[in-house]
C-alpha cells in the first residue's frame, strides 16, 4: 500500500521532472537479480516511478516468469527458450545479446502478490504511454478492476489527455474508482451520473457492487441510475439483436444468392451449391497460403485477390457441371437434384483427399479484425464488412440482370426458350454461363464465409438447407424476395434465440417456413397468373 | 331483372359479371354467359380473350375476384374445388390431350368411370360386368376398340384426343367443356370429331372452344365470341362472323 | 373383396420375390444356428446381422418407391420415419434394461440419471410394454406423415418444393433429437440394449429370429405394396404421378390419395427402423441426417423406381457395395456413391429392374408391331368410310 502510494507520488513527480524519466532503468532491473520478494516489490515501485515506457517489457517478462539473471555477472535479461538453452534479450533495448546454456542463468522467482503489484504498476505506466491504444487499454483495465488507489493517477492522466475517446474512458474509470474512495458525497453523486451516462452492462454491475459500501443517502441516486441504464440497455439489446439478425441474414443472403440464380431463375435444383461455397472458401485458403509464402506484405489484400480467383474457380467448376451433367437433365428437376447431390459428394471427397478432413486456418486481414462500440452495442468489423459485401453483391447482380445484354439474354431464355432461340440467342450457352455465374457468386460468398466459419470439406453442407429455405421463402425467381427472405429469416432467428435457445430457434424457424410454404407455396414474392400454374 | 331470373330458371350453367385479374391484367372483365341443358355451344375469340380462364373458373381451378357462377341454378361453383365440380357432373378436356400415358386405353377409361372415388372404394374395386359393358360401349363410340390394350402413350395425337373425350363420357357429365378438340388433327379426324361431339351433345350440354372456323361451321350451333375478357357477340355463326366488332377484333387479324 | 385385393397382388414376379425372400429368411438363420462354426456353410452372426440390416434398408427403399415411383412424391425425409420407428423400438429396448444400467436405476435409463432427471417423461410411459411400443412404431411415423401430408397436399405443395420441405422436416428433427432435453438421449441416442421380449439381443437365436422377421416384414410389405399398386387405387396413383390435374378433373381427391399413400409408406419405413435398431444395437440422431434420406433415393433409383422389386435389389446392392468399399477403400466410397448418383440419373433413369423390364417389353412390342400395323389400317378404313357417309 505504502509502496503504491510511494510509486504514485514518484510517478506524478516524474512528470514534474521529466529529466528523472531519462534515467536509465537498467540498474533497477539488474537489482532484481538478488532481491527477495519484499525488495522486488520496492524495485517494481521504483521502476514504475520512472514513468519510462521502456520498463514495460521487463515487467511483463517478470510477471510471465521469463526474467533471468546471468550467474557470471548477475545481469538481468529476458530469456526465450532456444534450443537447449535460452536466447538472452536486453530488458531495456530489446536487443538480443546471444545464447546462454540452461545452467548459466537462473530464473528470477515471482509469486502472485508480486504479479498483482506489477499489474497495477503497469496500469499506471500505460496510462501515460505515448501510444493511444495502450492508454485506452490501460483505462479499460482500470475500469475492469477499479480501486481508489488509481484515482490520483487517473486524474493526472485525464488532465494530460487530449484524445477525446481515451479521455472519456478515463473519466469513466475515474468515476468508477471514485465510488470506493473516501471522497465527498457530492463528488460521488456526480460520479454516479457519469457512470449512468456512459451506461452499458458493466455499469449496472459496478453500481450494484458499489451501492452496499456507499453512503445510504446515495441509494436513491444509484437506483435511479440503474433503472435508467436498464431501460437504455433494453433498447440497445434490441438494436444489438437486430444487428446480429442482419448479420446472420447477410450470411444467409450470401449463401443463397447464387442459388437464387441457379434455382430461382433457371429452376435447377443444385444440391452442389453448398460445395461451390466451400470451393470459394478453399480458394481463399490457397490464395492466403501462396501470399504467406511469397509476399507476406500483401496479406491484407488476400481477400481482394481471392475474390476473382474464387469466382473463376467455382464458375469454371459450375460450367463443367452444367455441360457435363445438368444439360442432359433439363425438365427433370428431381433427377437434377439427385445428380447434383452426387456431384456434391464427389467435390467434398476431392477436397477431403487433397486438403484433409480437418479445418483449415484462414486468416482475417487486419481491417477485418476487431470491433468498435456504437452506443450500447458492439459492432465487429468482419460482420460489418460481410453485410456491406453481401449487399454489394446483391446490387451488382441486380445490375447484371437488368442492365447487361447477358442479363437480357438470360431473362429471355428463362421466359421463353423457343422464342429466344429463334431470335438467335444461343440458349445452351446462356444456360451454361448463367449456371456458371450462379456458381461463381457462390464461390465469392465462400470467400466471405471463410472469415467467419470453419473452412472444412463440410462447410457447404451446413448452408445448403438454409439457402433453399431462403430462396423458397422469398419466392422463386425473384432476387428481391431472396434479399427480404434472407434478412427477415436472419432477424427472426436472432430474436427467437434469446428466449428459446439457438437450436430450438432454428427448429422453430424451419417449422415456420414449412407452414408458410403450405400457406403460400410460391413464397413471399410469388409470381402469379395462369402460366405459373400450368 | 325478370328476364334474368327467367334465364336462371332453365340454365345449366350461369355466369354473371365474372371478373378475374392476374397481377393487374384483367383476364375476365364482367363476363356473363349462360348454357342451357342439352345445348351444344361454340366459343371463339383471339388469344388472351379469356377462354381458358373462363374454363378454369367453371372447373374450380381459378377463383374469380367477383361475379356469380351457378350450376343447375343452385350450386355455387366458386365454393367448390376441382374434384367436387367434376363429381357434380362437369367434365373438362384440356387443350393439350391429357391422358394417362403409362396406362392402357382400357385402364384410362376404367379410371374415368363414374364410380365411387374414395381411397378405400378404389383400393377394393373389382370390375363388374356392367362396368365392363360400359367401357366396351365407350370404346366403340371413340373408335378405339381394337387398341384397348395399347398404352395410351403409343396412340396418335388424334386418338389421344378421342380417348380423352371417351374418358369424359365415362365420367357421365351433364356438362362437357372441350378446349380446342381438333387442334393438330387431320381433316378426316376433324370431321370425325365433329360427328362425335354432335353425338355426345344429344344427351348432355357441350361447350366447345375452337379456333377452326370450318369446324365450327360444321357443328352448326350457337356461337359466342369473346374478346378482352367479355362477350363481344353471340348468335349463329353467320351472324357472329358478320358482326363488325368481331371482324375487327378477331377475324380481321 | 379383400381376397380379391390380396389375390391381385400375387402376380408372378412378386410371388417369386416373396419366395426368395422367405427362403433367405429361413436359410440364413438355419445356416447360422445349425451348422458348426468351422463349417464352410456356416454364416457368422455378424454377417447375418449385416444382411438383416440390408433387408431393413430394402424395406425403407420399398416404402420410398411407393410414394416416389408410383405417386411422384420425391420425399427427402423418409429417413425421419425410419428413425422414428427406430426410436420407438429403442425406447422399448431401453425400458427392458431395467436396473442393469450403469447407474442401476430401475426406471430411468442411464442418460436420464446422468442428466439428473427425477422421473420418466410422460412420452416414455407405456414403452415398457412391447405391444404398445410396436403400435407406436406404426403410429408415430404415420402421424407425422399424416400431419405433414395433410398440410402439404391440401395446399398443393408439389415437386421440388415438397422435396425441399421434407428435407427441412428431417433436418428439424435432426436438430431436435440432438438436444439432451428432448429426452431421447441427445447426441448418443439409445444404446446398450439387453433384452427383447426376455431374450438377449446379443444371442444368436434372437438375431436369427430378427433376421427372419426382417425377411417376413419385407415380404408382407411387398405384398401389400403390390396389392395397392395393382388395385384401381394404384392406377389412380400412377395417374397422379403422370397427370395430376387430369385425375383431379376426373373427380378424385388427389390430396387424399397422396395422404393415404404417404402415411402407408411412412409406416413401412417405421417398421424398417424398428427392425433395424435391435440388429445394429443403436439408434442415434444421425439417422435423421438429410444425407441419409437422399441415399435412400439413390438405392431406389439404382434398382428402378416404380417397380417394387427394384428398390429391394438396389438397396441390397448399394449397401453391399458400401460395406465392401468402406472396408477396402474408404477414400473411394464417396466418389463411388457420387458417381453412382450421376450415372444412374444420366444413363439408367429407369434403374436396373426398369431397364430389364423395358427391354423385355420392347421385344414384345416388336412382335405386336405387325398387329398394330394391321389395326391402324382398320382404323383408317373406318375413318374414311365414315367420312364418306
Amino acid at each position: 500500500m505504502l509502496i503504491r502510494l510511494f510509486s504514485l507520488i514518484f510517478l506524478v513527480l516524474s512528470f514534474a521532472a521529466p529529466s528523472f524519466a531519462q534515467n536509465d532503468p537498467k540498474p533497477l532491473i539488474d537489482a532484481l537479480a538478488k532481491a527477495d520478494f519484499g525488495e522486488a516489490e520496492k524495485l517494481i515501485g521504483q521502476l514504475a516511478a520512472t514513468g519510462d515506457a521502456r520498463v514495460v517489457p521487463a515487467l511483463n517478462a517478470f510477471s510471465e516468469g521469463d526474467l533471468y539473471f546471468r550467474k557470471s555477472d548477475n545481469l538481468v535479461f529476458i530469456g526465450k527458450a532456444a534450443g537447449s538453452g535460452y536466447e538472452l534479450i536486453d530488458p531495456v533495448t530489446g536487443v538480443s545479446v546471444g545464447q546462454a546454456a540452461k545452467n548459466a542463468v537462473t530464473k528470477i522467482k515471482i509469486n502472485n502478490s508480486l504479479r498483482r503489484v506489477i499489474r497495477s504498476a503497469m496500469g499506471g505506466l500505460t496510462l501515460m504511454s505515448p501510444d493511444r491504444g495502450v492508454r485506452l487499454q490501460a483505462a479499460d483495465a482500470v475500469l475492469r478492476s477499479p480501486s481508489a488507489e488509481n484515482l490520483e493517477l487517473l486524474e493526472t492522466a485525464i488532465a494530460k489527455e487530449t484524445d477525446r475517446e481515451v479521455k472519456a474512458r478515463m473519466e469513466e474509470a475515474r468515476a468508477v474508482s471514485l465510488l470506493s474512495s473516501d471522497r465527498s458525497i457530492d463528488e460521488k453523486r456526480a460520479a454516479i451520473q457519469t457512470i449512468k451516462n456512459y451506461g452499458g452492462r458493466n455499469a449496472i454491475g459496478i453500481l450494484m457492487g458499489a451501492s452496499a459500501a456507499l453512503d445510504p443517502s446515495l441509494k436513491g441516486d444509484v437506483d435511479a441510475a440503474i433503472a435508467s441504464i436498464e431501460s437504455g440497455q433494453r433498447l440497445w439489446d434490441m438494436a444489438q439483436n437486430v444487428w446480429y439478425g442482419l448479420s446472420l441474414g447477410s450470411v444467409l443472403l450470401l449463401a443463397a444468392i447464387g442459388l437464387a440464380i441457379t434455382f430461382g431463375v433457371m429452376g435447377i435444383i443444385n444440391m452442389a451449391h453448398g460445395e461451390m461455397v466451400m470451393l470459394g472458401a478453399y480458394s481463399t485458403f490457397v490464395v492466403q497460403q501462396v501470399i504467406r509464402e511469397n509476399a507476406p506484405g500483401l496479406f491484407d489484400w488476400s481477400l481482394a485477390i481471392a475474390l476473382p480467383v474464387a469466382f473463376l474457380v467455382t464458375g469454371a467448376v459450375g460450367l463443367v457441371i452444367e455441360r457435363g451433367v445438368i444439360r442432359f437433365l433439363y425438365g427433370r428437376p428431381l433427377e437434377t437434384l439427385l445428380a447434383t447431390w452426387g456431384v456434391s459428394l464427389i467435390l467434398q471427397q476431392t477436397i477431403r483427399s487433397i486438403f484433409g478432413p480437418t479445418n483449415q486456418e484462414v486468416g482475417n486481414p487486419s481491417w477485418m479484425s476487431g470491433s468498435f462500440p456504437v452506443g450500447g452495442m458492439t459492432i465487429t468489423w468482419n460482420r460489418l464488412w460481410i453485410i456491406a459485401f453481401s449487399l454489394s453483391i446483391f446490387v451488382a447482380l441486380l445490375v447484371v440482370m437488368k442492365k447487361s445484354s447477358f442479363g437480357l439474354n438470360m431473362r429471355a431464355v428463362t421466359q421463353n426458350r423457343r422464342m429466344a432461340s429463334s431470335m438467335g440467342i444461343r440458349t445452351p450457352w446462356v444456360d451454361a454461363f448463367t449456371f456458371a455465374l450462379g456458381s461463381g457468386i457462390a464461390g465469392i460468398a465462400g470467400v466471405a464465409l471463410s472469415q467467419i466459419d470453419n473452412v472444412s470439406p463440410n462447410l457447404g453442407q451446413s448452408y445448403i438447407i438454409d439457402s433453399f429455405m431462403v430462396v423458397v421463402f422469398g419466392g422463386v425467381g425473384n432476387l428481391w424476395g431472396t434479399l427480404v427472405g434472407a434478412l427477415s429469416l436472419g432477424v427472426l432467428n436472432k430474436f427467437l434465440e434469446p428466449s428459446v435457445g439457438a437450436v430450438l430457434g432454428k427448429i422453430l424457424v424451419l417449422v415456420l417456413i414449412i407452414l408458410f410454404i403450405q400457406k403460400r407455396p410460391r413464397g413471399l414474392f410469388a409470381l402469379k397468373g395462369r402460366a405459373v400454374d400450368a | 331483372m325478370n328476364m334474368i331470373s327467367e334465364a336462371r330458371q332453365k340454365s345449366l350453367l350461369y355466369l354473371e359479371n365474372v371478373s378475374v385479374s392476374f397481377d393487374g391484367f384483367k383476364a375476365l372483365n364482367s363476363l356473363s354467359f349462360v348454357v342451357e341443358p342439352g345445348e351444344l355451344r361454340a366459343i371463339i375469340g383471339p388469344n388472351g380473350a379469356g377462354k381458358t380462364t373462363m374454363m378454369d373458373i367453371i372447373t374450380g381451378k381459378t377463383r374469380p375476384d367477383a361475379g356469380t357462377v351457378l350450376f343447375e341454378d343452385t350450386i355455387d361453383l366458386t365454393r367448390q374445388d376441382e374434384a367436387d365440380i367434376a363429381q357434380l357432373g362437369i367434365g373438362r378436356k384440356f387443350q393439350k390431350p391429357t391422358v394417362f400415358e403409362s396406362h392402357t386405353v382400357w385402364d384410362n377409361l376404367e379410371l374415368a368411370l363414374n364410380r365411387s372415388r374414395g381411397v378405400f372404394a378404389t383400393l377394393f374395386y373389382t370390375l363388374s360386368a356392367e362396368d365392363k359393358a360400359r367401357i366396351e360401349e365407350i370404346l366403340e363410340t371413340i373408335r378405339l376398340t381394337h387398341r384397348r390394350q395399347e398404352y395410351a402413350a403409343n396412340l396418335s395425337h388424334g386418338q389421344k384426343q378421342w380417348l380423352e373425350i371417351g374418358m369424359l363420357l365415362a365420367q357421365e357429365p351433364k356438362l362437357l367443356l372441350v378446349d380446342e378438340p381438333v387442334a393438330g388433327m387431320t381433316d378426316a379426324e376433324t370431321a370425325e370429331t365433329a360427328v362425335l361431339l354432335k353425338e355426345i351433345a344429344k344427351t348432355r350440354s357441350v361447350v366447345v372452344v375452337e379456333h377452326d372456323m370450318g369446324f365450327i361451321r360444321e357443328l352448326g350451333v350457337k356461337v359466342t365470341c369473346l374478346a378482352e375478357g367479355s362477350v363481344l357477340a353471340e348468335g349463329s355463326i353467320d351472324f357472329v362472323s358478320n358482326d363488325p366488332k368481331v371482324i375487327e377484333n378477331y377475324l380481321g387479324r | 373383396m379383400i381376397s380379391g385385393f390380396v389375390f391381385r397382388a400375387l402376380e408372378g414376379r412378386i410371388v417369386a420375390a416373396v419366395g426368395i425372400l422367405l427362403a433367405i429368411g429361413i436359410l440364413v438363420p438355419a445356416l447360422n444356428l445349425l451348422t458348426p462354426a468351422d463349417s464352410a456353410l456356416h454364416i457368422p452372426t455378424y454377417v447375418m446381422s449385416l444382411f438383416g440390416k440390408y433387408l431393413c434398408y430394402a424395406l425403407l427403399a420399398l416404402a420410398l418407391d411407393l410414394v416416389w415411383g408410383y405417386c411422384g412424391i420425391l420425399s427427402l425425409g423418409h429417413g425421419a420415419f425410419f428413425a422414428l420407428g427406430g426410436y420407438a423400438m429403442g425406447m422399448y429396448l431401453m425400458r427392458q434394461i431395467g436396473s442393469r444400467g450403469v447407474y442401476g436405476n430401475p426406471v430411468l435409463p442411464d442418460f436420464m440419471v446422468f442428466l439428473n432427471w427425477k422421473e420418466l417423461p410422460w412420452f416414455w410411459h407405456g414403452f415398457d410394454w412391447f405391444v404398445f411400443a410396436m403400435l407406436m412404431v406404426l403410429v408415430v411415423p404415420g402421424l407425422l406423415a399424416f400431419v405433414f401430408g395433410w398440410f402439404a397436399f391440401r395446399s398443393r405443395v408439389n415437386g421440388v418444393y415438397l422435396s425441399i420441405i421434407t428435407q427441412a422436416m428431417t433436418y428439424a428433427l435432426l436438430l431436435a433429437f440432438f438436444r439432451n432435453d428432448m429426452g431421447f438421449g441427445g447426441n448418443n441416442g439409445l444404446t446398450d440394449f439387453k433384452d427383447i421380449l426376455g431374450f438377449s439381443v446379443q444371442a444368436d437365436g434372437t438375431r436369427a429370429v430378427l433376421f427372419f422377421m426382417s425377411a417376413l416384414m419385407l415380404s408382407l410389405c411387398l405384398i401389400l405394396a403390390s396389392a395397392i399398386v395393382r388395385s384401381k387405387f394404384g392406377k389412380v396413383l400412377v395417374g397422379v404421378r403422370d397427370a395430376e390435374s387430369r385425375v383431379r378433373f376426373l373427380g378424385f381427391r388427389v390430396e387424399n390419395i397422396k395422404l393415404f399413400t404417404f402415411v402407408v409408406s411412412a409406416m413401412m419405413a417405421g417398421i424398417a427402423g424398428a427392425l433395424f435398431v435391435p440388429q445394429v444395437g443403436i439408434i442415434n440422431p444421425g439417422e435423421f441426417a438429410p444425407a441419409n434420406s437422399i441415399e435412400v433415393v439413390v438405392w431406389t433409383a439404382v434398382g428402378g423406381r416404380g417397380t417394387l422389386i427394384g428398390p429391394i435389389i438396389g438397396a441390397i446392392l448399394v449397401n453391399g457395395g458400401k460395406s465392401f468399399f468402406t472396408g477396402a477403400f474408404p477414400e473411394i466410397w464417396l466418389f463411388a456413391l457420387g458417381g453412382l448418383f450421376i450415372a444412374v440419373t444420366l444413363f439408367l433413369p429407369k434403374g436396373i429392374v426398369g431397364t430389364v423390364q423395358h427391354g423385355l417389353k420392347a421385344r414384345q412390342a416388336l412382335k405386336a408391331a405387325a398387329d398394330a400395323e394391321k389395326g391402324r389400317g382398320d382404323a383408317a378404313a373406318v375413318t374414311q368410310a365414315q367420312a364418306a357417309e
